[in-house]
């Protein structure tokens, strides 16, 4: 009879409790999904602060002088390239086919010698033992961290002593020494994670340290190669400074110099050639990006680079 | 066989030249020049602390010193912040967390051109969108980059819509966060803020740690935003500390003074440095730590 009632009472209870349950898991469920719109909500929001500025340049960009101060919407009324014509003449004697062709002839010789060097340096520091690499390894890192800024001076001096003012030397020869001390350590990091097998029977078989570096490393460092081929462009085509200080006459500014240069001569009437010029000097480093973004990231995650 | 000994010193060697040419003399040379009087015409004179009483005896440098720790103080903290808030927010399994994390890095590998500045200049315009679209909730359109009070927020702004790059590297933390300590403490019932603050946060100080050193020494270092689009101006009010370096050493070609600007803002920035490693330990927690 007591065994009975107690079994009843425990068939309650575990109702109780399977009821319970039962509800508990309803209600996370539907907060689950409350919560899940509330983050989609925050970064649909967040994505269209992050992106409509852009988008509404390029709309801009079409537009004429009186609509880009009235309208909220990117599309424009009727699409007016004049700006792009009139903008792409300037109102310097070249045009920014000339600043273009200046642009590349750094950002190209630049990104190559990077890579070339960056791979090279990082090579002799994860592969092979030296006296005194630790020191140096230090060293590396530090210069990570020392401020661009406090160079600046005597190397503007050292390169009037060399004559390299107004030319592209300043910009373009330093990368052939391996300055960017973040590029050699993504690399040696992205080194240290491969394999060493591979390179240990090249050895065997009589490959000189070169040929290990040529034939085997240098395919597998690809994708670390092409990240800091992705970044050291991007920078380039972003430098304004370095131009700003060593490039003094016209004909030899690169675009974005020209594009300070242009926003500083229109006035309100001829505003939508400055963000037509915008959109064109935007144009590569967007097409690079969308093509290689997974490097982009890949290379910034694994390494924690600046961007 | 005795060569394979030096045969690490052969490749590092392109890296050892620049950095014995294009860092450690340009180094040496600019903390030597501080202390003269050089200006490209004169030989130049030793002046020994000259430059350095100068400055603290100019109006413009302290005014710039104040401009660039506001500067300083409220973007790396906005931009931080949001980075890892938005990050967190990705990290939970959503769909199209690609897209998403694509479009918030964009403005990051962009942001650096001057033609992000010149946009920055037409939205924030006193007829630009920004007044366009406040006006259309009845606001009446405010001078962002005219007035001196919000000109430097404005140029604040532009980076800490940056916020991708250090999001980025978050995001790569969260990710390694093993799921087990999660669930650890979801059995025990604790709250999504506390497991926020008692394990993600910890967990990732050492990103955030690395995170801050850089987007700190970037952010003293400002100069593409001020300068081109205030000018520095209204009455100074973006002249960032880099902008007035800028100004001595290459539009008056005072190169004496303008290195003794540089070391200050250096040992600045080495200061703060310095005090973000030394609080490591209070703050920082590194795998199999205190715990």
């Amino acid at each position: 009879m007591k065994a009975k009632q107690e079994s009843q009472i425990n068939h309650q209870e575990v109702n109780d409790l399977l009821e319970n349950d039962m509800l508990l898991r309803k209600r996370r469920i539907r907060r689950g999904k409350i919560n899940s719109a509330v983050r989609y909500a925050i970064l649909i929001a967040v994505g269209i602060l992050m992106l409509y500025p852009l988008v509404w340049l390029i709309g801009a960009s079409f537009k004429t002088n009186a609509e880009i101060f009235t309208s909220i919407g990117f599309m424009p009324k009727e699409f007016d390239f004049s700006g792009y014509i009139r903008g792409w003449k300037t109102s310097t004697e070249y045009t920014f086919a000339t600043y273009f062709a200046n642009t590349f002839k750094i950002v190209i010789p630049k990104v190559i010698l990077t890579v070339i060097s960056t791979t090279v340096t990082a090579y002799g520091f994860a592969r092979f033992k030296f006296k005194g690499k630790k020191l140096l390894f230090s060293i590396l890192i530090a210069t990570l961290l020392l401020p661009n800024v406090v160079l600046r001076i005597p190397q503007y001096l050292m390169y009037r002593e060399f004559n390299w003012l107004d030319s592209y030397k300043p910009l373009v020869v330093p990368a052939a020494f391996a300055v960017d001390a973040f590029f050699v350590f993504m690399m040696i990091q992205f080194m240290k994670g491969l394999p060493k097998d591979l390179e240990e029977a090249a050895v065997i078989d009589g490959c000189n340290s070169f040929q290990v570096l040529w034939y085997i490393l240098i395919p597998m460092l690809k994708p670390a190669m092409i990240s800091v081929a992705l970044f050291q462009f991007m920078w380039t085509m972003n430098d304004f400074l370095g131009p700003l200080i060593y490039i003094s006459s016209v004909k030899k500014y690169p675009v974005s110099i020209a594009l300070k240069m242009s926003m500083d001569a229109s006035t309100l009437v001829q505003w939508n050639q400055t963000l037509a010029m915008s959109v064109i000097v935007l144009i590569p480093s967007l097409v690079v990006f969308f093509i290689a973004q997974k490097h982009f990231v890949d290379g910034i995650s694994t390494t924690g680079m600046k961007g | 066989m005795k060569l394979k000994k030096y045969e690490g010193y052969f490749y590092i060697l392109p890296w050892l030249v620049g950095l014995l040419v294009f860092t450690a003399y340009p180094f040496i040379a600019s903390f030597v020049l501080s202390f003269t009087d050089y200006n490209l015409q004169s030989s130049p004179n030793f002046i020994a602390l000259g430059n350095y009483k100068k400055m603290f005896e100019t109006e413009l440098f302290k005014t710039s010193i104040k401009t660039t720790f506001i500067y300083v103080f409220v973007t790396v903290p906005l931009k931080l912040t949001f980075a890892l808030f938005i990050a967190y927010i990705l990290n939970f399994k959503l769909k199209a967390v690609n897209f998403f994390r694509t479009a918030y890095y964009l403005p990051s590998i962009l942001g650096g051109s001057v033609a992000i500045a010149v946009l920055w200049r037409f939205l924030f315009a006193d007829s630009g969108l920004i007044n366009i679209i406040i006006g259309v909730f009845g606001a009446d359109p405010i001078s962002w980059l005219g007035n001196p009070k919000y000109a430097i927020f404005t140029i604040s702004l532009l980076r800490v819509w940056q916020f991708g790059s250090p999001m980025v590297i978050f995001l790569a933390a969260l990710k390694n966060i093993p799921e087990s300590l999660y669930e650890a403490a979801r059995i025990d019932g604790a709250p999504k803020t506390s497991i926020f603050f008692r394990i993600t946060l910890p967990l990732i100080t050492p990103i955030v740690f690395f995170n801050f050193i850089m987007q700190l020494v970037q952010a003293f270092q400002e100069f593409n935003g001020p300068y081109i689009i205030t000018g520095g101006g209204p009455l100074r009010s973006t002249y960032l500390f880099p902008l007035y370096i800028y100004d001595n050493a290459f539009k008056y070609f005072r190169m004496g003074y303008g290195s003794a600007l540089a070391w200050f803002l250096f040992i600045i920035i080495m200061i703060f440095t310095m005090i973000t490693f030394k609080s490591e330990k209070y703050w920082v927690h590194y795998d199999g730590g205190d715990e």
